[in-house]
């Protein structure tokens, strides 16, 4: 018993962290005021390059930064066209959920010799006790050893959380997702604080890309990115805009995709069709949406492109 | 030298164009140093425009301007920050859901270790501040739940926590009552004395009058002159604005009302979130009577309209007009039973912007035999129609009949729904703040349109945060306060300062 539920623990843990990381980056740009829609195609195009860049150079670390970069990259051209040029951000975000799988397929067919699909990196992120946890018969030091990722996101977050309430940087980039021509007016720099934020978003969500690449599988195919950056968003408002909000809302659809796993398996005793349980993490999202989002506040200039001196 | 040293600010020959638009020509304006110096104007008159090039928020295309007899390039708001020039406008920047230190420290915060909030030290800092200048504030209340008086309170101690010197104010009285319109001259008084100077722009006389010791006054985007306060008379002041002879106060015979002809009884009304707002309402409007509701707005006004017009349903209680019950049933049914209103907002619920001025004019009649026989409109009628109104209510320009009601200017814009509101002699016509954003000259038509209209034996139902034009224009005042008629007084029995503090929800006292 104790053995399935940390097994269940760990498994939740491992589906969350991609979601956490996108999550997070839901929550720095919707606070500086531009909706992210486009953080599917973000997570896709660092899904890609963290299985690309961790195969080629061997190493995990590598890939894992090289898909936060190529997020934050392309988060840059949603950043361009919804703020510079106040483009419809959901419009813009849609675009880029176009562009970022289909870019990372032409990449993928250009470097891996036409197939749709990444060769397996060799080396995934590690995990925390490493191998000693193989050798250990200790089956809690067994259960526990998930990847580093889950530690790191969760030092993101609180650092985030840190960011958002506790420091000047914080209150500027929240000032601006409210209120952005009192921001103005006090002399801050509106359009640097949401470029800085959509950026931030974009490494995050690459991460959360590359977390699923270099931690959850070992390749990058098309269907590797299917949904995740929409449930983070969900999340994102699930969690009331709020970083520990969304990571205990990315939690809650981590588990549900866990559940999937651990009822799907030929040796559970309840058969349940696989297609109807993989349903699971989204009928779940789609019933929280409708049941629990009632009041939520979003940042009020959210979604409005700031024009300066109206 | 010396005498260049006298003066905060001196602005001279400023021109700006949008543009073909001059939208100021040759504007000069010179501050005292620590005088509190006003900037009339009617609306669009480049009050706000000559600020806005103040401030940095604008470059004039020609001009210079002196800060303490310096030269200086105002590129943009951190130059004007730079020269200790802080801004208060009329539409409050406040970060709604950040606390009032919060709003305060925001662009400039206490930190320690460069980073990290110094909640505590930023506290003490606006507490000191709003001690020195009776500015009382509570530093821990969110935005959203303080009174309007209190954000502006925040307004301007965010200014001072910048250490400006110079602070200009658009329009700091439009949202507030008597009692915090004199606490606000109280406030100003204080800074003056701290040795701060301070322009106030606004288009209300009886304030000028009431605080500022110089006034200038632009045209039209031309400066007229700049007067010693003292010296002038609200009827100068408006005449130098307006550019002709303007009747503050209308001129109006006392009537002799018939019978009840409107009466609401117990009227009960939630929003849309089932919070009561009107709450046990009654009230009666008799025949050739104008009856005003005095209040602040957010008291019930909206919904009451909104209740009246069958906009939306009444919780409890009845409206009636003749004796037939209207309550519940349909804006259409409402119109039928002779009542028409000039609602709140003219863009949103007075004009269809994209129809052409004589569309606009037949909204409620369209159906009307003259107007259209078999479901197809009678073009020349219309036309004609139009054109009667056009001459009647002097909309302008005169031949706009076939012009989109978007290119009209406010006043007119205002003048076409009057036009369309009167055309049928309604029984009861419910003006619901009908001169909002209107000049003293739009004002004085508006006013006597509605004067006229009683004379000829119709009511009328006033519904103004304007303390003025309830005043000046009804026979009878009926405070509202939370939903519920506080106080009923006739013309003249009341000063505006007891009504005022009735407004902001004091007790009635003896003798008011």
């Amino acid at each position: 018993m104790l053995v399935s539920i940390l097994l269940a623990v760990s498994i939740t843990l491992m589906y969350s962290a991609p979601l956490m990381f996108a999550g997070l980056g839901g929550v720095i740009s919707e606070n500086a005021g531009v909706v992210n829609i486009g953080i599917e195609g973000m997570m896709t195009i660092g899904a890609f390059f963290g299985a690309a860049v961790g195969y080629f150079s061997g190493n995990p670390w590598l890939g894992f930064l090289a898909g936060g970069l190529s997020g934050g990259l392309l988060a840059l051209a949603h950043a361009v066209a919804s703020i510079s040029f106040r483009a419809d951000q959901t419009i813009s975000g849609v675009a880029l959920n176009f562009i970022g799988p289909g870019l990372a397929l032409f990449l993928s067919r250009k470097l891996f010799a036409g197939s749709a699909m990444t060769k397996p990196v060799e080396h995934p992120i590690p995990t925390i006790f490493g191998s000693y946890a193989a050798k250990s018969s200790n089956v809690l030091i067994k259960a526990a050893n998930i990847e580093m990722t889950v530690p790191i996101v969760f030092i993101c977050a609180f650092v985030l959380w840190f960011v958002l309430y506790k420091t000047s940087w914080g209150l500027r980039i929240r000032s601006v997702g409210e209120n952005p021509a009192a921001a103005d007016t006090l002399g801050i720099n509106v359009y640097r604080i949401k470029y800085l934020a959509v950026f931030v978003s974009g490494v995050l969500s690459g991460f959360g890309g590359a977390t699923m690449t270099l931690a959850v599988m070992n390749y990058f195919t098309q269907s590797t990115i299917s949904g995740q950056g929409f449930i983070a968003l969900a999340a994102v408002i699930f969690g009331k805009w709020k970083p520990h909000g969304t990571m205990a809302a990315c939690l809650l659809f981590g588990f549900a995709q866990a559940l999937v796993v651990l009822l799907g398996g030929s040796n559970s005793k309840i058969q349940i069709p696989s297609s109807l349980l993989s349903m699971l993490p989204y009928v779940l999202t789609l019933i929280s949406l409708v049941l629990f989002v009632r009041h939520s506040s979003a940042p009020k200039a959210d979604g409005i492109p700031y024009v300066k001196g109206h | 030298m010396q005498s260049q040293q006298a003066y905060a600010v001196e602005m001279q020959s400023i021109y700006k164009y949008f543009d073909d638009f001059c939208a100021l020509n040759a504007v000069n304006l010179k501050v005292k140093k620590g005088s509190i110096h006003a900037l009339l104007g009617e609306n669009g008159a480049g009050k706000t425009t000559l600020m806005n090039v103040l401030y940095g928020l604008y470059k004039a295309d020609s001009g210079r301007i002196l800060i303490n007899g310096e030269q200086v390039e105002m590129k943009n708001p951190n130059v004007a920050i730079e020269h200790k020039i802080g801004m208060v406008h009329q539409h409050f920047k406040l970060v709604e859901n950040f606390t009032v230190v919060q709003n305060i420290m925001l662009g400039k915060e206490v930190s320690k270790a460069g980073f990290v909030l110094d909640i505590s030290r930023a506290r003490k800092q606006v507490v000191e501040l709003s001690k020195t200048y009776g500015l009382t504030v509570d530093p821990d209340a969110k935005i959203e739940d303080i009174s309007v008086g209190m954000q502006q309170r925040v307004e301007i101690l965010k200014a001072l926590y910048r250490g400006v010197e110079i602070l200009i104010l658009d329009e700091p009285t439009a949202v507030l009552t008597p009692q915090e319109i004199n606490e606000l001259v109280n406030i100003m008084r204080n800074l003056t004395e701290g040795g701060k100077t301070i322009i106030i722009i606004t288009h209300k006389l009886k304030e000028i009058k009431k605080s500022s010791e110089y006034c200038t006054i632009i045209r039209r985007g031309k400066y007229i002159d700049t007067v010693d306060v003292k010296n002038v008379t609200e009827q100068q002041l408006a005449s130098m604005m307006v550019g002709r002879e303007v009747n503050l106060v209308v001129a109006k015979t006392k009537t002799n009302p018939g019978d009840v002809v409107f009466r609401i009884d117990n009227l009960t009304v939630e929003d849309s979130r089932k919070i009561e707002r009107v709450k046990e309402l009654s009230l009666s409007v008799r025949k050739g009577e104008i009856v005003g509701i005095a209040g602040i707005d957010g008291n019930g006004q909206k919904e009451l309209v909104e209740a009246i017009t069958c906009l939306t349903k009444v919780k409890a209680g009845r409206i009636s007009i003749n004796g037939v019950d209207l309550q519940n049933t349909s804006p259409h049914n409402v119109i039928k039973n002779g009542i028409t209103t000039i609602h709140e907002d003219r863009h949103k619920r007075g004009l269809v912007l994209d129809f052409p001025v004589k569309y606009n004019l037949i909204l409620e009649n369209y159906n009307r035999p003259r107007f259209a026989g078999h479901a197809i409109l009678h073009e020349q009628a219309i036309h004609k129609f139009a054109q009667d109104s056009i001459s009647r209510y002097d909309i302008r320009p005169e031949n706009c009949a076939s012009e989109l009601a978007r290119a009209l200017s406010g006043g007119n814009q205002q003048k076409v729904i009057i036009a369309r509101e009167l055309s049928d002699n309604p029984e009861l016509l419910l003006a619901f703040q009908p001169t909002r954003g209107l000049d003293v000259g739009a004002i004085e038509f508006i006013h006597s349109a509605l004067i006229k209209h009683r004379d000829s034996g119709h009511s009328i139902l006033l519904i103004s945060f304007e303390l003025d034009e309830i005043m000046n224009v009804s026979d009878r005042i009926c405070v509202l306060y939370d939903g519920r008629i506080v106080a009923e007084f006739q013309q003249g029995e009341v000063d505006e300062n007891g009504i005022g503090l009735l407004m902001a929800g004091g007790e009635r006292k003896n003798g008011i």
